[in-house]
């Protein structure tokens, strides 16, 4: 479904994608790992035409993603997108932000797309919020609100953004939670995370990124029992045990 | 005192014609400049240089020239070029113009202060430039731009007295001729000063509702 071929991309002499490929099929959950600053982000920017790539090739259900093409609005709306810091529209109430997509994206009528919206902010356990604008929601709350913002659009594949790393330690589960129910149901997700619980639970793959490159890839079991590289065994060291 | 009032009585009528001038003048001159100033400061944001340039020579030149002067360009050297417009008209555009360069900065800073994150949301949704705009970024800019813009009314309201240079019959004008013929300059620039205050007492009113309607969550 989300095919990605050899995508590189410099800043200058920076290189910050090199030489990437990596495929997810329907329904398959893909963990993007890796330190600050090693491409994860930049990579997940790339996938939905956020950002420019200078190699390679993108694509989604075989239609390829350049973000200069006409087609990349239409591409866009097929593929969420949560952020890590949730980015929801603060002059909008929770509803509304949900609303959204559907009414001036797809022209669904208000009505239904109410509807919708309100069943999907129910679903990410949010029924009781419904009219509360950002501001008043907690951190996991927004972003429970961007994943139903997301999730209005039906798309085909949602990409996460460390979804949690802006949040309090004690809201993360929450969001977590919703995200787990996505995978079991079936959605296509490629998520940059140092949640490593979150990917052995969900992810069948794994993919651990270092200055741009995929270093190594595997199930998040095999990865955290026996990393084969180096550098996956000292960032996973870090990441389990910070201090 | 008895004096003033009875002069006041005589000078009223007249000044309050000017007033009605003054408030089409300011009114005209709002309209022209929010629109141009909406229209430069889209073409200075803008990532084509062919736009972006000419807007910001243009706002350039605007602010660099006092208004009293393209007052009079627009209303003694335009007609040399064939285009001639009545006082009221060469007050109305040159004030509208000449404001349009700060509105063009104003709106320019109500856009620049939407959080980037903002559009990246907004376009992952599928969302195209011109609905981004009018979803996403105009209400969030009008609450940064709302508070130079009541003052921008207010300022425009004064500003407009500078249209008597070039005969515009509005409040201004009126006290001159008035005083000009009566000596009475106390009395009528007292009542001058008192009728600009008097007026812009609303706007300042009418700002701060503005501002409290698009400043909430």
């Amino acid at each position: 479904m989300i095919s990605v071929k050899g995508v590189g991309k410099s800043y200058g002499h920076h290189r910050v994608l090199d030489a990437v490929s990596l495929e997810v099929a329907k329904g398959e959950v893909v963990c993007v790992i890796g330190p600050s600053g090693s491409g994860k982000s930049t990579l997940l920017r790339c996938i939905n035409g956020l950002e420019h790539y200078d190699e390679g090739e993108i694509a989604i259900d075989g239609a390829p993603v350049h973000r200069e093409h006409k087609s990349i609005h239409a591409l866009r709306s097929e593929v969420g997108m949560v952020f890590q810091r949730f980015n929801l529209f603060p002059h909008r109430t929770a509803l509304e932000n949900v609303m959204e997509g559907p009414v001036y994206v797809k022209g669904v009528p208000r009505a239904e797309a109410k509807d919708e919206a309100a069943a999907l902010l129910a679903k990410v356990g949010l029924a009781q919020k419904l009219d509360a604008y950002p501001a008043k929601l907690s951190g996991g709350q927004q972003q429970r609100v961007a994943i139903a913002r997301a999730l209005a659009m039906q798309p085909k594949a949602i990409l996460f953004d460390e979804p949690t790393s802006a949040l309090d330690p004690e809201l993360v589960g929450d969001v977590l939670k919703v995200m787990l129910t996505l995978a079991r149901e079936g959605m296509t997700m490629v998520v940059v995370t140092h949640e490593m619980g979150f990917a052995a639970e969900v992810a069948r793959r794994v993919l651990f990124l270092d200055h741009g490159r995929v270093v190594e890839e595997g199930t998040a079991q095999q990865m955290l029992a026996d990393p084969k590289h180096e550098r996956t065994r000292d960032f996973l060291q870090r990441v389990l045990k910070p201090v | 005192m008895q004096a003033f009032f009875r002069d006041a009585q005589d000078f009223l009528p007249i000044l309050l014609q000017g007033c009605v001038v003054t408030i089409e003048l300011t009114l005209c001159a709002l309209v022209l400049s929010t629109l141009l100033g909406f229209v430069w400061a889209l073409a200075r944001l803008s990532p084509l240089r062919v736009l972006s340039w000419p807007a910001i020579a243009l706002i350039t030149v605007i602010r660099g020239i006092p208004i009293l002067v393209q007052l009079f360009y627009i209303y003694f050297v335009l007609p040399d070029l064939g285009i001639q417009l009545s006082a009221f008209q060469a007050g109305f555009i040159g004030l509208g113009v000449a404001y349009s360069a700060y509105q063009a900065e104003n709106f320019r800073a109500g856009i620049e202060a939407v959080d980037p994150g903002q559009i990246e949301a907004a376009q992952s949704l599928g969302m195209q430039p011109a609905l981004i705009m009018r979803r996403v970024i105009l209400p969030q800019a009008i609450r940064v731009f709302l508070p130079p813009y009541g003052n921008t009314m207010i300022m425009m309201l004064k500003d407009s007295s500078i249209a008597s240079a070039i005969t515009v019959a509005e409040l201004t004008r009126g006290g001159q001729l008035i005083a000009a013929s009566t000596f009475k300059n106390m009395t009528v620039f007292t009542l001058v000063a008192l009728l600009y205050l008097t007026m812009s007492l609303p706007l300042t009113y009418f700002a701060r509702r503005l501002e409290r309607r698009f400043g909430r969550r």
